[in-house]
């Protein structure tokens, strides 16, 4: 286990419930924060050592233990999860990689940037430069292959999803959907604000691993390029 | 060997069991939506388990085997003929090189409405395996053949089998589908109905009891927008107790999802690895072969049953498919890991 002797603070309410006959929810009481999504990683790590622990699935504030019941009676999982939770110090920021993501903003990478602009109030170059100065955290990944949802995202930046979502947004397009940006891996109809574009592969079914990002990563993006 | 895609009908595909491990990377689990009727074929067919298979969506499709060969299929047979020879489901059949199969469309079907057959032949569809399936997940375009549907003029290659050559030649025999299993189907509603048992999901308390109660008492139809991703139902609107916005979590094939219109969306091996609906209900595991199964425009109860009821219904399938094996066993047929 990697540091965080020093937290003090107690582990929050941890509520289990089951999903299906072979899947366990752990779910936290809102607010979804930083330090409470540090201990669903860690709850994670240690779970995936168990053998009868299949997959391990980290959500907003929650995790799910796929397990298999003919191994583990599901009562009993259930105790080892509360008994260790408290136990568990948050995964030490320190210990998260940090992934720096080249972005072209605005132009044909970045058709939305200007409607990002009008409802943010800010201009053009001034929404790049604090994208671009924000330091990001993926909290989890789905929806898609590689698809990351990201915490940090500027509150100012903030933007509604568009009214009309493309029914195909171009693979490695970079948005802005409510407070949330993220990344598309891939071709795929969706709503958010393009501002730009990466020309790094999020998803290659093909390499180990196969995903850019994985739950904890902080993300930074570089503008390569700004067309305004 | 290979196989000859002449005509791939709606939605053909390679699947096998599912690619796990991944989910944590948002990569779903995919693979044949039922996996004991493909997991039967196989055995069948004297596979492993976990060969790939092909899954066929509403019949209309024709294949050509290049060399001699044995098939099994699970699932609706759309009227199913071998150069003419009829064929049934769960029948372990010989094939000589250059034989034609061929699904017929609905109407053929026996049972009027069928919706997905899946093949299994001696020696499995022998892709490479991406990340460790060779199911192919079709809204990220990879695993099975280039990660696309099949299309017409296709050749899928088939690995070795395991048959001895008389064995492949064996004249066919059949063994007894699930629905024939009385521990399979307890308490199973009259024909055209179809029972899905599930257990309560992590939100079903966002629901009034007697929204629950519609839940597990109104008939539910399936809709024609149903696909591999999921299939939606028809029939009355639940109401949420609670509004407002969930954060993501985990879904998982079987699980029953209340969007805002009130109609429930029972999720499958393609559905997205996470959600942001409320999860009403769970389809318990020994179940999910007869959702998979369920024609467009069947009639569905979504029972309730507790988690001990489940757990029994899934030794039960594995007692089904041991008492398979064993038959298979005694007649020498090899092993189904």
């Amino acid at each position: 286990m990697t540091g965080g002797r020093a937290v003090a603070v107690p582990a929050p309410h941890l509520r289990l419930h089951p999903l299906g006959e072979a899947a366990l929810l752990a779910e936290l009481p809102p607010p979804a924060t930083l330090g409470a999504q540090r201990r669903i990683w860690a709850l994670a790590r240690e779970a995936r050592r168990w053998p009868e622990v299949q997959e391990t699935l980290p959500g907003m504030n929650n995790l799910t233990l796929l397990f298999d019941p003919e191994q583990v009676d599901a009562g009993e999982l259930e105790l080892r999860v509360l008994s260790l939770w408290p136990e568990l110090a948050g995964e030490d920021e320190g210990a998260a990689r940090v992934v720096e993501i080249p972005v072209d903003y605005g132009g044909e990478h970045g058709p939305d940037l200007h409607d990002v602009a009008r409802h943010t109030g800010l201009p053009a170059d001034e929404v790049v430069r604090r994208h671009a100065a924000g330091d990001y955290v993926v909290y989890l990944l789905g929806f898609l292959p590689g698809f990351a949802f990201m915490g940090g995202l500027a509150p100012e930046l903030a933007t509604p999803r568009r009214s009309e979502p493309r029914t195909a947004v171009p693979a490695r397009s970079v948005g802005i959907g409510g407070a949330q940006t993220g990344i598309y891996p891939l071709v795929s109809p969706g709503g958010w604000q393009l501002i730009g574009r990466t020309p790094l592969e999020l998803f290659d079914p093909a390499a180990e691993p196969p995903t850019l990002l994985r739950p904890g990563d902080r993300v930074r993006f570089l503008a390569r390029s700004v067309e305004l | 060997m290979t196989i000859t895609v002449l005509k791939p009908g709606m939605l053909a595909s390679v699947q096998d069991l599912g690619r796990f491990g991944r989910r944590e990377l948002g990569i779903c689990p995919g693979g044949a939506l039922d996996t004991l009727g493909l997991a039967l074929a196989n055995r069948l067919v004297g596979n492993e388990d976990g060969a790939a298979g092909l899954e066929l969506t509403l019949g209309n499709c024709e294949l050509r085997f290049e060399a001699d060969t044995r098939i099994a299929l699970a699932g609706d047979d759309f009227g199913a003929r071998l150069d003419g020879q009829p064929l049934w489901p769960l029948w372990s059949v010989p094939v000589r090189a250059g034989q034609r199969l061929r699904l017929a469309g609905v109407n053929a079907s026996p049972h009027k409405a069928g919706l997905r057959t899946w093949l299994a032949v001696a020696g499995g569809i022998d892709l490479a395996p991406v990340l460790g399936s060779r199911s192919t997940d079709l809204k990220a375009g990879f695993g099975g053949l280039q990660g696309r549907a099949l299309k017409k003029g296709d050749v899928l290659p088939v690995g070795p089998s395991r048959l001895g050559e008389a064995q492949q030649r064996r004249r066919p025999f059949g063994v007894r589908g699930p629905e024939w299993d009385e521990d399979l189907c307890e308490g199973e509603a009259p024909p055209g109905f179809i029972t899905l048992r599930t257990t309560p999901g992590p939100e079903c308390g966002h629901f009034s009891e007697a929204m629950r109660r519609r839940f597990h008492t109104a008939l539910w139809r399936v809709t024609p927008q149903s696909n591999r991703m999921g299939s939606r139902l028809d029939g009355p609107a639940l109401a949420r107790q609670r509004e407002g916005d969930m954060l993501s979590s985990a879904v998982i094939p079987g699980t029953v999802q209340v969007p805002p219109s009130g109609l429930p969306i029972v999720l499958m091996g393609d559905a997205q690895t996470t959600g942001g609906y409320p999860r009403i209900a769970v389809v318990i595991r020994a179940d999910l072969w007869k959702l998979a199964q369920a024609p467009l425009g069947a009639q569905l109860r979504l029972a309730e049953v507790d988690a001990a009821t489940a757990l029994a219904a899934w030794a039960a399938q594995k007692r089904y498919l041991a008492s398979v094996h064993q038959g298979l066993a005694a007649m020498g047929w090899p092993g189904a890991a």
